[in-house]
């Protein structure tokens, strides 16, 4: 290819997708480059979208995205080994015109936007590796190489959407190495029923979804969360943790996940089912220390491979979606106003992003990554408590009221002392504030 | 802790490949004695492609590697493995992501 386009996106997950999409809808020479057999095919995630972040790129997406379930209840539970104690939400509000979050299948969902790409004018080559990016005398992005054959082409800017790993930034030396300690690895299998099974198990309506996250011993003292999502025909069920976690526990992350499907709150959700995948990905959890040096001359970098994870809500593709955006946006008006694609031009985007939800949330929780670290017993004896507490109340056994709570309040002091509970409250509040 | 014997091999049967004979996109560096780093994928990798030889070095099957990248990123200080994506088009293929 000897032309030079006004920009390539690498990659195309939720991120590339929404770059490639905006700059092709404005009338930019877009080229799109991904190494699997077609967008998707790499991409792994729980998976909830986020309606706001795609409608403000494709208002009318609900007409023909592949969308499994709306979601109208949500469970937060923490488990310890024989037990859940949780909260749930759960509203007929989320049954709206225009529902807000829903489950997706992503190789379907990501094929989807990827042909609203080409639609919208932008050219996409699969299977094909971006190996580097290309840089002139002066050190600005003028393009990338692939492993095809005479594969340089070049661009006007690049824009690198290529994922968590961003091989491509940190080969090319504009961003550091992901540290094993800002990401967590998780694992992820698909069980099928029938849909009526699914809808009565959880009780819900045709169209409509639950998710549970839990939290507690099931990560075996690890810092994780885990995860059950309804889809239509689906249930996708998860468990991630830290890097550093595993290397340092030694525990197989499949053994995790076993672990959890067979807790007793969980194995009969899942009863009877057909697994049909087993998956692994690395979620950015780094938080906003992790994020690296967001744009240069002839480059941007935008959704997981700039870092751009909320942990505490587990969002991250609706991040994605919104720096990918407003990274095309960036683009768009510079060609607009004439203006070379150079570090002094394209800090716009950083600006834009730092007005947007995805920089103040991650600004807000920035203090969490390292709260969690040093606070295992989060994972560990807070769970176990929990659940002792909620079992010595409930259990009706002739022991009296005020000996019960006695027996309770003296479980968590012998476990944290005053200090140490006193002192978990102000972390916590401190590092969510 | 409670040992569950997990075959990690039946949960990959479930996956579709698309592996590039002859050219595995994973390699580990000639070594004696393997790093921490390296010893430890043995348990982490979720796909389970590292092992132990008889004399004690780590090695690889890369065949039914999901592409985390956690390998890359644990022995990146160490410089124990060489990754890389498979060529374009090649490796994991996710029916459902």
């Amino acid at each position: 290819m000897s032309e030079t386009f006004d920009a390539i996106v690498i990659g195309a997950g939720p991120s590339g997708n929404a770059c490639a999409y905006v700059m092709a809808k404005a009338g930019l020479n877009v080229l799109q480059i991904e190494r699997g057999e077609y967008s998707g095919s790499k991409n792994v995630q729980g998976a909830i979208l986020y309606a706001d972040a795609l409608e403000r790129i494709i208002p009318d997406f609900r007409e023909d995205a592949p969308l499994e379930r709306h979601i109208v209840e949500q469970r937060m539970w923490i488990l310890d080994d024989k037990a859940h104690v949780g909260g749930h939400y759960r509203s007929d509000a989320f049954n709206e015109e225009r529902p807000n979050r829903y489950t997706i299948i992503r190789a379907q969902f990501d094929k989807w936007f990827n042909r609203k790409v080409r639609e919208a004018g932008a050219l996409v080559v699969c299977e094909t590796t971006v190996t580097e990016l290309i840089k002139d005398d002066k050190g600005k992005v003028i393009g990338v190489r692939t492993d095809r054959e005479d594969g340089d082409i070049y661009a006007d800017v690049v824009v690198m959407a290529d994922g968590v790993n961003a091989l491509v930034a940190s080969r090319s030396g504009i961003k550091k190495e992901v540290t094993p300690d800002a990401v967590a690895l998780a694992v992820k299998e698909m069980h099928f029923l029938p849909q009526d099974v699914i809808e009565s198990r959880f009780n819900i309506g045709e169209e409509e979804g639950v998710v549970i996250e839990v939290a507690g011993s099931v990560t075996v003292g690890m810092v994780g969360t885990a995860f059950l999502y309804t889809n239509k025909e689906s249930i996708a069920v998860g468990i991630g943790c830290l890097v550093s976690d595993f290397t340092e526990a030694q525990v197989r992350p499949a053994f995790l996940l076993e672990k959890f499907k067979n807790h007793p709150s969980i194995k009969p959700l899942l009863a009877g089912s057909e697994v049909k995948e087993y998956a692994a990905h690395l979620i950015p959890e780094g938080g906003l220390n992790a994020v690296p040096q967001l744009f240069g001359d002839g480059w941007m970098i935008v959704g997981d491979a700039a870092q751009f994870v909320n942990a505490v809500h587990r969002e991250g593709s609706n991040m994605a979606m919104t720096s990918g955006r407003l990274a095309a946006e960036t683009v768009i008006n510079a060609k607009k106003a004439g203006k070379p694609m150079v570090s002094s031009v394209l800090v716009a985007y950083k600006k834009a992003l730092e007005d947007s939800f995805v920089i103040k949330d991650l600004h807000k929780y920035r203090r969490l990554p390292k709260v969690l670290h040093n606070n295992k017993h989060f994972f560990t004896d807070y769970p176990r408590l929990l659940s002792q507490a909620a079992e010595t109340m409930l259990r009706v056994d002739g022991e009296d009221k005020r000996s019960k709570e006695k027996k309770i309040t003296k479980a968590f002091r012998s476990t944290r002392r005053l200090g140490g509970l006193l002192g978990d409250v102000f972390n916590l509040a401190r590092a969510f504030r | 802790m409670q040992e569950i014997h997990i075959k990690v091999e039946e949960k990959l049967y479930q996956n579709r490949y698309m592996v590039d004979e002859g050219r595995p996109h994973i390699s580990v560096k000639p070594h004696t004695l393997p790093s921490e780093a390296l010893a430890s994928l043995v348990k982490i990798c979720p796909a389970g492609c590292y092992s132990r030889t008889e004399t004690g070095q780590v090695e690889i099957a890369p065949d039914g590697c999901l592409e985390c990248g956690t390998c890359r990123i644990v022995c990146a200080a160490t410089g124990d493995i060489e990754w890389n994506y498979p060529r374009g088009g090649y490796g994991i293929l996710f029916k459902f992501g």
